[in-house]
């Protein structure tokens, strides 16, 4: 691994390459640029700070960004890293979301757009399911699993409430010394 | 301004990806306060998916929608200054290493839960196209070959726009 400093442009470069290549998942294009063209971390490291970032609040892939972006160049290469990554892919949604406004009413584009909630529907629940095949099989994080869908996509209740009253109880039931 | 706080106490809690959360965002600008429709809410959700980027950021869209420029820098801005300060704070104490006790009981404790409401969100997204067969046909489709294959998301997407142009959903 090499720890030397990055300049910011350097970073916000490698980093807007990554965000503007990432089709259908920014993580593949992470790991393929830093670790196997540009060698800035090893794999190990790269995996160790996907963990970290799973348990960060917020976007996943963003938060290993603002963390290499640190590692790289401080700050101010945590920011360069995140705005590298975000402008060239917040562009593209923005001229998306101006179409749409415009264009959302017509018949043709609302069949589309319905085939495409479909697979999207698809697609998260099969990221859900395959995570969900490595939780422990015993009763308690199934338990938790089926308390937090049914209370907040059945019962339709405040996220913020059905978490705050699970998770400590989650936690705790795995807490270890 | 209650945009943004409301999507900045949702931010701070996304463990897991913007998807956990999705079910409250939901609940907020299509329940409570009528901002956006319900079928424009998954439509969003769905453009977005066949954008480049991290996958989080069709709460741009969402914001947008709801209340023009100034709506997608408050959700934008909600979901991103958390976790830009959670990832720095994480940073800044070494926290190198994915093992801590707390983190441990963060990551295998919460987990069933972020994957609970990612399952809602999935559902959610469902529900929107109303309760029609060959939508949930379409969905399974999508979920068998994501989860068997690695075809890159953005054909399936297409595929599936494809099916709904021809009339099949």
């Amino acid at each position: 691994m090499s720890e030397a400093q990055k300049s910011a442009r350097e970073i916000f470069l490698t980093f807007t390459r990554i965000g503007a290549s990432g089709f259908g998942g920014v993580n593949f294009w992470i790991r393929r640029v830093l670790v196997q063209e540009k060698r800035w971390i090893t794999d190990r490291e790269y995996l160790e700070g996907l963990a970290l970032g799973q348990i960060l609040p917020g976007p996943n892939v963003y938060n290993l960004t603002v963390m290499l972006g640190y590692r790289f160049g401080g700050v101010r290469g945590a920011l360069a890293a995140a705005g590298g990554l975000l402008g060239a892919p917040l562009a593209m949604l923005l001229v998306l979301g101006v179409l749409y406004q415009h264009y959302s009413a017509l018949p043709v584009l609302q069949r589309a757009l319905a085939g495409m909630i479909a697979v999207a529907a698809g697609l998260l629940l099969a990221n859900a399911l395959s995570l969900a095949a490595a939780l422990p099989r015993r009763v308690r994080p199934w338990g938790f699993l089926v308390l937090a869908f049914a209370g907040v996509g059945v019962m339709r209740w405040p996220l913020l409430y059905v978490m705050g009253v699970l998770a400590p109880f989650a936690m705790a039931s795995v807490w270890r010394r | 301004m209650q945009l943004f706080w409301h999507f900045l106490l949702l931010g701070c809690v996304a463990v897991g990806g913007v998807s956990t959360v999705m079910p409250d965002m939901y609940r907020y600008v299509v329940d409570e306060n009528a901002m956006v429709s319900a079928r424009q809410f998954s439509d969003l959700y769905a453009l977005a998916q066949a954008a480049p980027g991290p996958n989080a950021l069709w709460v741009t869209l969402l914001g947008l929608q709801a209340q023009g420029w100034l709506g997608a820098l408050a959700t934008t801005l909600g979901i991103l200054v958390p976790a830009t300060a959670f990832s720095l704070l994480a940073s800044t104490l070494h926290a190198r290493h994915a093992d801590a006790p707390l983190a441990l009981a963060v990551r295998r404790g919460l987990a069933p839960v972020a994957l609970g409401f990612m399952l809602a969100s999935g559902w959610l997204l469902l529900r929107s196209i109303g309760h029609d067969w060959r939508g949930y046909l379409i969905a399974l489709v999508a979920l068998v070959l994501a989860m068997g294959t690695r075809l890159n998301p953005l054909w399936l997407l297409a595929a599936g726009a494809a099916a709904g142009m021809a009339g099949l959903i």
